[in-house]
């Protein structure tokens, strides 16, 4: 009898403590993030912002009094591992889980933190992910349904384009856009000349953009990740294709242009977050960040920052930490930026997790990107 | 459909890179029998070492001086001195492994103490274009041919024309004679692997600026040099060269006229039937193997 007794007594101390852990010790994050691979750029501007604001929200006494404490993973831009990574994260219960960045990692990796009952506030903007009548989870970032049409729009007013020419990645980020943005152009009369898919990870855009220059579109729409878009507005630039380059923060973000340097000047995009709008919040969280990153991070950096204030921002809403009623609480909520800073700008979330918030339209202007309007948010 | 000559002057800008490295696969094949699969990790070093002096204050010229001379001490010197002499010994299959994991290794230590993510590279051959006969052609592309092809030029005139050439394909051919005669053999082997550095140092500071410093660039350059090497034929450096620019062509244009999703298929299909029916390459000769 005696093993039995001793093991039931542990496991009574064991359950107690983890109850105890629970209540009143450090609030537990877990973040599983692209930190190397294809997708490096974006999961480490993701974790750089986490980072950021869990100092931030540590040094002001945490969430409800209790520290932050943040675990970082790689998925290594792969979806098999994110897989991995996710459960691993989940065996150890997190509050919520934050990340990953690719679209397609969030897909397969969502299932898993709904079947655990834990919140998951990811990078994902494939359209697809929050129609898919999951409970937990919630963008950072629009997505592309809310996107894609306001580009589309811009195509149409604005350049007055009759043909566009479509280059994207084939992947579930990139496959999701081009379906959206196909449909709009469809919408609105515009004609596809060249619908162009392209690998991750390629190195050599000169056949893809030989197509799109005999294509001879009026605007060519470029949808890619961030080292793939700077390869191919170089090569754009090498085989001198004078169209216009509309995309989206991928195409114009801070990556982008430092890689691409001079060619990625012309280049116009819809961006939902991007550290030069001309919101001083946003300009005070560069500020910080450049301070102790010393460089300018891209739209990932303040996403990663914005869901570590959703925590505190949901948790502050709740008056108690407790893991089962966050997405609850989360669904419908608007939180205004002069209540919470950290949050930047106004935001809404809705009941599918996708977000309402104003949005900018840029150009790279001089290795720069300049707000040249700001769409204002919706409700 | 895309412009065939903007294609071919693309395909031929990258095949020239491709030449260049599959030129040192040959060479150290030849000479010492290495199979080296990081060839193409290789590729992607030196572009880390420049940058590395870059931020060290160097400017630009000089840090290529620094990278070229950091990769013949790295990529020749102590490639050859700690990794092929030990592993030779134990043949040709012990030594391609142990390259395999060399690459492995030089790829991650570059994600650990440089950084996983991309970097801009400079570069140096103007990118702006010029026009010929009316029809815009990229200067870059045609500055990384020129550049490349001047420099496989110069390795066959040094190998052909002078008297250290003549003594390194002598050592390359038949070593025992060759120290018979007196040819310094280890020696010669040495400057193969020297020689070798310098191609893929060269070929990193071409192909660097289009492709973006990125410690997994190599993998694919290794695959199309190893492509390259094969169907040129293994033994012969004018092979190389014929195998390199064709691969670079083809490419391209299975990319326009097939798919990108098959792309990286049709190189090796024509590797396979290469192989199938004429397995010392398209210009190589067939040769008695002693191992």
């Amino acid at each position: 009898m005696r093993p039995t007794i001793l093991a039931g007594a542990l496991f009574a101390i064991g359950s107690l403590s983890a109850a105890f852990a629970q209540s009143s010790g450090p609030i537990k994050l877990a973040d599983v993030a692209e930190l190397s691979g294809g997708g490096a750029t974006v999961g480490t501007n993701w974790k750089n912002g986490i980072d950021l604001a869990v100092e931030e929200i540590n040094a002001k006494g945490g969430i409800l009094g209790r520290k932050i404490e943040v675990t970082h993973a790689d998925s290594q831009s792969n979806p098999g591992v994110a897989r991995a990574q996710v459960q691993k994260a989940l065996d150890d219960e997190p509050y919520v889980l934050l990340g990953p960045g690719y679209s397609g990692s969030v897909k397969v990796t969502a299932p898993l933190a709904a079947d655990a009952g834990i919140t998951q506030i990811m990078g994902g903007e494939a359209a697809e992910l929050t129609q898919m009548g999951d409970k937990f989870l919630f963008r950072t970032s629009f997505g592309q349904q809310s996107s894609m049409p306001k580009v589309a729009k811009y195509i149409n007013d604005e350049l007055k384009a009759r043909s566009v020419a479509v280059v994207w990645v084939n992947n579930d980020f990139g496959r999701g856009g081009r379906d959206v943005i196909v449909k709009e152009f469809g919408r609105l009369g515009i004609t596809v000349v060249a619908d162009q898919s392209t690998e991750a990870g390629q190195s050599d855009f000169a056949a893809d953009v030989s197509k799109i220059k005999a294509a001879s579109p009026d605007a060519v729409f470029i949808y890619l990740n961030e080292e793939e878009s700077a390869r191919i507005l170089k090569e754009i630039k090498r085989q001198g294709v004078t169209a216009p380059l509309i995309g989206e923060t991928t195409l114009v973000g801070q990556k982008v242009i430092e890689l691409a340097g001079g060619a990625a000047n012309g280049a116009r995009g819809h961006v939902g977050l991007t550290t030069d709008a001309p919101v001083d919040l946003i300009k005070q969280f560069r500020d910080k960040f450049v301070k102790k990153y010393n460089y300018v991070p891209d739209h990932n950096g303040i996403k990663g920052y914005l869901a570590v204030y959703m925590v505190k921002a949901t948790t502050d809403k709740m008056g108690k930490v407790d893991p089962k009623a966050f997405a609850d609480t989360l669904h419908g909520l608007t939180i205004k930026a002069t209540e919470e800073p950290g949050m930047l700008m106004d935001v809404t979330f809705d009941e599918h997790g996708d977000i309402d918030r104003q949005g900018f339209l840029v150009e790279v202007v001089d290795g720069k990107q300049v707000v040249t309007q700001v769409l204002p948010k919706l409700h | 459909m895309a412009s065939l000559l903007d294609l071919l002057v693309a395909g031929l800008a990258t095949g020239a890179i491709y030449a260049l490295v599959a030129v040192g696969f040959t060479l150290l094949w030849q000479t010492s029998q290495t199979i080296n699969f990081a060839q193409g990790e290789f590729v992607m070093l030196p572009a880390f070492l420049m940058l590395a002096a870059m931020h060290a204050g160097a400017p630009f010229w000089l840090a290529i001086v620094i990278g070229i001379l950091l990769s013949m001490i790295l990529l020749g010197l102590a490639f050859k001195m700690l990794l092929v002499d030990p592993m030779l010994r134990h043949g040709v299959l012990p030594l391609a492994i142990a390259t395999m994991a060399l690459a492995i290794g030089m790829k991650e230590a570059v994600k650990q103490f440089f950084s996983a993510e991309a970097s801009p590279f400079p570069s140096i051959v103007p990118t702006n274009d010029i026009s010929v006969f009316g029809h815009v052609i990229s200067l870059q592309s045609l500055g990384v041919f020129v550049v490349a092809i001047l420099a496989v030029m110069g390795l066959t005139a040094l190998l052909n024309r002078t008297s250290l050439g003549h003594q390194m394909q002598a050592a390359a051919q038949n070593p025992t004679v060759a120290r018979i005669i007196g040819v310094p053999v280890e020696r010669m082997i040495l400057l193969t692997f020297l020689i070798n550095a310098v191609l893929v140092a060269l070929a990193s500071l071409l192909i660097t600026p289009i492709y973006l410093a990125k410690f997994s660039s190599g993998e694919v350059l290794g695959q199309a040099a190893f492509i390259a090497a094969i169907v040129g034929g293994f033994n012969q450096v004018r092979g190389a060269i014929a195998g390199g620019l064709l691969i670079g062509v083809l490419d391209n244009l299975s990319a326009a006229y097939v798919s990108t999703q098959y792309r990286a298929a049709v190189p090796l299909i024509f590797l396979i039937v290469i192989i199938l029916f004429r397995p010392q390459g398209l210009l190589g000769r067939s040769e008695e193997r002693t191992v």
